[in-house]
């Protein structure tokens, strides 16, 4: 009969196994510690000047205590809005023709939308600039800065990201799904649309949610599309924008607005924080249902 | 039993590449009955059953020679859309698939796509469809609820509700009840043998018990040829092959 003792191999495992497990926890810990710590730091910096009238005043440079930010947070709302209603359709519309097409002109596609991916936000900002804004600015002098261009810039700047979601997430949408709509006799294009989209629904718009995270905070396409401004402005001039204030806070002479700068990153955080928890729960109501 | 012709297979092959997967396979397959093919794996029985509403159209490199006619019409036809050819053989699949959405939607789907009925008419066609399937009583309640949370059982129930809501006259099973318990599997037995009379089933298993339980023809795929197809109780009574008698009786496979 076989021993049920233990042997050297089999304390030598049970070792091993304790120490990547202890390391495994260990690297997890930090990694969460980290951001534990930045949020932290964020909370304790920003709450003096996290209150109603922060968010309901706008910049006060002559008595900077009663200045705000609320031109700034619907300066980003409006202009996210825009790069998110420029990025879903053509991303998810690309993403769509990426899973189901094949051949080269598809991998020449999948190949720029990689080098688009990779060009650094103030490239994208600076091309806005040199086609949109400064040929505009010199047909009509002293405009040409707006709102709308700066979504446009974080529009482009999220396409790559909404269409590897949307190709992933229909790569993971098994062959049976669609075996089974296409023997019922629905085309192709049904399919997509009212089968394999919506049982990949979950994973695209978390994917939109991580991209739209991603450029909520950019500040440097917008340095030179949106500008800036110390006052509410229409979206079709210059506007400001969280991470524009943040920068023009932090960088000012005063420490009030120094301090406010540290709100000003809360608050960008928070909104970060909503619209991802606001997508989870979309999405799992819609499962629900 | 009724002979009346439903399908014709002429000289059918089969490749995937360069990887032959039917070799001349002729058969007819009578109407308003059960078909059942068996044979080990890989055998090319679930290939051929996917030649006859063209499920391997989407696959790269596969070729098919041969005819297939359903009701004498060649269903590789230029004039026939395969749309309306699987909408004509309807299909089940091993493992339920039901659409993410709610009961009712997933049965009114179909007929939604073929602009078949709307309203009132698709409430009635969608409870029929249910009935039909031995489902209605189950979730009558709940037809807004989504189909994911219905059991295994009642979710291939749901799934053979759903092929008959586009009115097939055809309906191909390809193992529909490997998946399930043997509770499940006594109800889409008995069910099988209910829609026989309105549709003509041709189903692929592994379950010879099955297989000669249900049907009134068989045939026996092995290494892509149909070795031996005729009335069950030949097939599994006194076999004219050798190859089918050593299958049968668990000598191989």
């Amino acid at each position: 009969m076989t021993s049920l003792a233990s042997t050297p191999v089999l304390v030598q495992r049970r070792v091993l196994n304790a120490l990547f497990q202890a390391l495994c926890g260990i690297c997890a810990i930090i990694a969460i510690a980290v951001l534990g710590y930045v949020l932290w730091f964020l909370f304790r910096q920003g709450i003096t000047y996290f209150k109603p009238s922060f968010f309901t005043r706008l910049p006060d440079n002559v008595n900077p205590v009663l200045g705000g930010i609320k031109h700034s947070i619907l300066g980003s709302v409006n202009i996210l809005g825009i790069a998110l209603s420029i990025s879903i359709p053509i991303g998810i519309l690309s993403g769509v023709y990426q899973a189901e097409a094949n051949g080269k002109l598809c991998q020449f596609v999948r190949f720029l939308t990689d080098v688009l991916n990779g060009i650094p936000s103030i490239v994208i900002g600076l091309f806005i600039y040199a086609i949109w804004i400064l040929p505009y600015a010199q047909k009509h002098p002293g405009q040409g800065y707006s709102g709308i261009a700066g979504g446009a810039a974080l529009g482009i700047m999220m396409i790559p990201l909404v269409m590897r979601t949307t190709d992933e997430m229909l790569h993971l949408v098994p062959q049976s799904l669609w075996d089974a709509s296409l023997a019922l006799g629905t085309p192709r294009w049904r399919t997509m649309l009212f089968v394999v989209l919506p049982s990949a629904r979950n994973g695209i718009v978390t994917g939109v949610m991580l991209a739209l995270a991603r450029v909520a905070g950019e500040t440097a396409p917008l340095l030179f599309t949106v500008l800036g401004n110390e006052f509410l402005g229409p979206i079709t001039g210059p506007v400001d924008a969280l991470p524009l204030r943040l920068y023009k806070y932090a960088t000012s002479s005063d420490p009030v607005q120094n301090a406010m700068a540290w709100s000003t990153a809360l608050t960008l955080i928070l909104i970060i924080l909503i619209l991802s928890i606001l997508a989870r729960f979309l999405t799992r109501a819609g499962k629900r249902s | 039993m009724q002979t009346t012709p439903c399908v014709n297979v002429l000289n059918v092959s089969f490749w995937y590449g360069s990887n032959q997967a039917l070799f001349d396979v002729n058969m007819t397959i009578p109407k308003h009955a059960v078909t059942a093919f068996i044979g080990p794996s890989g055998c090319g029985k679930s290939t051929f059953l996917r030649c006859l509403n063209r499920m391997n159209d989407r696959i790269d490199g596969a070729k098919m020679t041969g005819t297939i006619k359903l009701n004498d019409q060649d269903i590789r036809n230029r004039s026939v859309s395969v749309e309306a050819l699987r909408r004509t053989v309807g299909m089940v699949f091993q493992k339920p698939v039901p659409f993410p959405m709610s009961i009712f939607d997933n049965v009114a789907f179909g007929p939604r796509t073929h602009q078949l009925a709307r309203g009132r008419a698709l409430d009635e066609l969608v409870e029929k469809c249910l009935i039909d399937a031995a489902l209605w009583d189950e979730v009558k309640d709940k037809l807004k609820s989504s189909a994911m949370a219905l059991s295994g059982g009642q979710q291939q129930r749901l799934c053979i509700a759903r092929t008959l809501s586009v009115s097939p006259d055809v309906i191909l099973m390809d193992e529909p009840c490997s998946a399930l318990d043997p509770n499940s599997t006594h109800r889409i037995e008995e069910l099988i043998t209910r829609l026989k009379n309105e549709y003509t089933v041709i189903i692929v298993t592994h379950n010879l018990q099955q297989a000669k339980r249900i049907s009134d023809m068989t045939g026996f795929f092995l290494r892509g040829e149909l070795v031996e197809f005729g009335a069950s109780e030949t097939v599994f009574g006194t076999p004219e092959r050798k190859e089918t008698d050593d299958y049968i009786n668990g000598r191989f496979g």
